[in-house]
């Protein structure tokens, strides 16, 4: 509820339009291929520091709805969809013939939507637990939604995947759309991000991040507030599986709902910094580079895995803070340098 | 009747195994309140081993056993030396399932350099006999395996109860700054205690072998079972995870034979999921706000 920082407007609209103009610049397939799956770990990064950044819950299960997203679009436009033929005919026929090119985009707010709805009884039940025992169980949630894929063949087709019709784009920009789906996701949870963090609701989130039982005791409906924000977080999470899975136009268990992309996405948060707005999209400008490079040369997924493991140990125990928290202390530094500093803050004695 | 006794007695059997693996892997949790992800990826990895002393030396796996669980005793507490000791902060326990599974990762892509990703399983001359009693079959491998299983939790049990050692485990368990008041040396027992349970990963690692086909990717389906068992247990409950993988065993072996082998890991999780209703702290869990 602070007025709008000229500063902070001005930088976001820079990074924006940087990314904006990226494949402008860069017309190269491979550069703007990258460019997605940038784009995509950044809004997913968002998307999970939103619920888990904010409130302190480690949720691990959030690539649960990334499936849910993918299978959601795939079905939608599937030519092969198994749910064709049943009591869904009418539906998936309705939607069939609008057919695909830009379409997909177009939906993808109602996806996200739905999933959002989707994920309230399913946060809820591992809203009842916390901490540790909260992250257990969404990492938990991840296996069944990935035995769900696997199994439920009525709408997943199981281990042979479901296709997505390729859309007529022109050849020479063909991932420029879906380039700028992925950066229309990460804008819309970075103004959410933003919106939330300067408002009540962001505060209650952060109150409850620092002691829950205090939030509580001071009026904050904890359970709310945690559902409210992971509903908003798993909608996220899967209007960019919708378009991951309109872009790859063949979708699999074992990659829609992939330990990998959960990872993928949790790490940069760490990296960048949790919590703070820009620091997920900073660690996802730094890392799926840096990673897709890593799989181009080292080809082999053996090692390619080793290497993304050892990646993120280093990042985990060298910076856990992340490098926008630790900037921000050394500017503190900086600025305060020379100055007498009597108290510092770990000789407070413990209440 | 002699279809769902049989699955019952499969069942039993299989999660001797499971209460072995996610025994040390909750004992870990109780001592340190860290998870340690890469526990499935160490089963996988004394599978391996366990494989290739069979292979190469003709070591029976349950011989192996001897030598893998000092191996992996060490391995394990090196990691906790190095990976988890460093973690500090108020969500060190979250940060420690990150590093973990990072670890796990890595077991996983040098196990499928090492190793190549085809399925494996370790065949001995028992592999496929079983004893039959009454109508109903024991398969020999699983027999023992329960037989070794229980054997090691025994001595589990006993290492807990009537030692010094298991003693400050258990004060640590209970109260960590207490215990580290009454002069236990906590950072002693955290990296002994990591090292146990890498050491029964190490056993039922060898067990595996001989009763499933695995590959380097197999962890996931142990860690996702693994985890389930112990929140169902309540964190940091031996018993409560024995009794757990029990019920995991018998489940899914029911289900499957029941109705649907298809299903059969999933009517676990429902299970799972209907309990964190009811009591999100699992059968034999502390109340969360203690943790």
């Amino acid at each position: 509820m602070t007025a709008i920082r000229p500063f902070g407007l001005v930088r976001g609209l820079v990074i924006v339009g940087a990314l904006a103009a990226f494949p402008f610049v860069f017309n190269e397939h491979w550069l703007v291929n990258i460019g997605v799956f940038t784009l995509m770990y950044a809004a997913l990064a968002t998307a999970w520091n939103m619920f888990a950044g904010y409130s302190g819950y480690i949720s691990l299960g959030h690539v649960a709805f990334f499936g849910i997203g993918a299978y959601t679009v795939a079905n939608t436009f599937s030519v092969s969809s198994p749910l064709r033929g049943s009591a869904y005919s009418f539906t998936s026929h309705a939607f069939m013939s609008i057919g695909s090119g830009y379409r997909p985009f177009y939906v993808l707010p109602l996806v996200g939507l739905a999933v959002a709805l989707l994920s309230v009884p399913i946060g809820w039940v591992a809203l009842r637990t916390r901490a540790i025992t909260f992250a257990i169980v969404t990492l938990t949630l991840l296996f069944v939604f990935q035995n769900l894929a696997f199994n439920l063949r009525g709408v997943t087709n199981g281990s042979s995947g479901l296709s997505v019709p390729t859309p007529n784009f022109p050849v020479e920009t063909y991932e420029r759309p879906f380039y700028f789906a992925m950066l229309g996701v990460l804008v819309l949870g970075l103004l959410l991000s933003w919106h939330i963090g300067r408002n009540k609701l962001g505060l209650m989130l952060f109150a409850i991040r620092e002691d829950e039982e205090k939030a509580r005791g001071l009026g904050v409906r904890t359970t709310g507030v945690k559902l409210v924000t992971f509903a908003l977080s798993a909608g996220l999470t899967a209007m960019a599986g919708g378009v991951w899975a309109y872009y790859l136009t063949y979708i699999y268990p074992q990659f829609a709902v992939d330990p990998l992309v959960m990872i993928g996405s949790v790490v940069p948060v760490f990296l960048g910094g949790r919590g703070t707005l820009w620091g997920p999209v900073l660690g996802a400008l730094i890392l799926v580079p840096a990673q897709q490079y890593m799989a181009y040369r080292l080809g082999a997924s053996e090692l390619y895995l080793v290497g993304y493991a050892a990646v993120f140990v280093v990042i985990l125990l060298v910076l856990p803070r992340g490098i926008l928290p630790s900037l921000g202390d050394a500017y503190e530094r900086w600025r305060y340098r020379g100055a007498r500093v009597t108290v510092q803050p770990e000789e407070v004695p413990a209440a | 009747m002699q279809t769902f006794v049989q699955a019952v007695i499969l069942g039993v059997l299989t999660g001797g195994l499971y209460a072995l693996m996610a025994s040390g892997l909750t004992l870990v949790f109780g001592i340190m309140r860290v998870i340690n992800v890469a526990q499935g990826a160490f089963v996988i990895l004394a599978a391996y081993l366990s494989y290739s002393l069979f292979g190469h030396l003709g070591l029976d796996p349950f011989l192996s056993i001897l030598l893998l669980m000092p191996a992996m005793f060490v391995a394990g507490v090196l990691t906790q030396l190095v990976f988890v000791r460093s973690l500090r902060g108020e969500h060190a326990s979250e940060m420690s399932l990150l590093v973990t599974w990072a670890l796990a990762l890595g077991i996983e892509g040098l196990l499928s350099i090492g190793y190549k990703t085809t399925v494996r399983a370790t065949n001995t001359g028992y592999a496929n006999k079983s004893w039959t009693l009454g109508s109903y079959r024991f398969s020999e491998p699983r027999v023992y395996g329960f037989a070794a299983s229980v054997v090691i939790l025994l001595g589990l049990y006993s290492l807990l109860r009537f030692t010094r050692f298991g003693r400050s485990i258990r004060a640590v368990v209970q109260n960590p700054t207490s215990a580290r008041l009454l002069g236990v040396n906590e950072r002693l027992v955290s990296a002994l205690g990591f090292g146990i349970g890498a050491a029964t990963a190490a056993a039922a690692g060898a067990l595996y072998g001989i009763v499933y086909p695995f590959n380097p990717g197999s962890h996931y389906d142990l860690i996702s079972r693994l985890l389930s068992i112990i929140v169902l247990g309540g964190l940091g409950s031996v018993g409560g995870a024995v009794l757990a993988a029990m019920l995991l065993g018998v489940t899914e072996s029911v289900v499957a034979v029941e109705y649907s082998p298809t299903w059969a890991s999933m009517s676990f999780f429902a299970i799972l999921i209907l309990v964190l209703l009811v009591r999100p702290q699992g059968f034999f869990g502390l109340r969360e706000r203690v943790l």
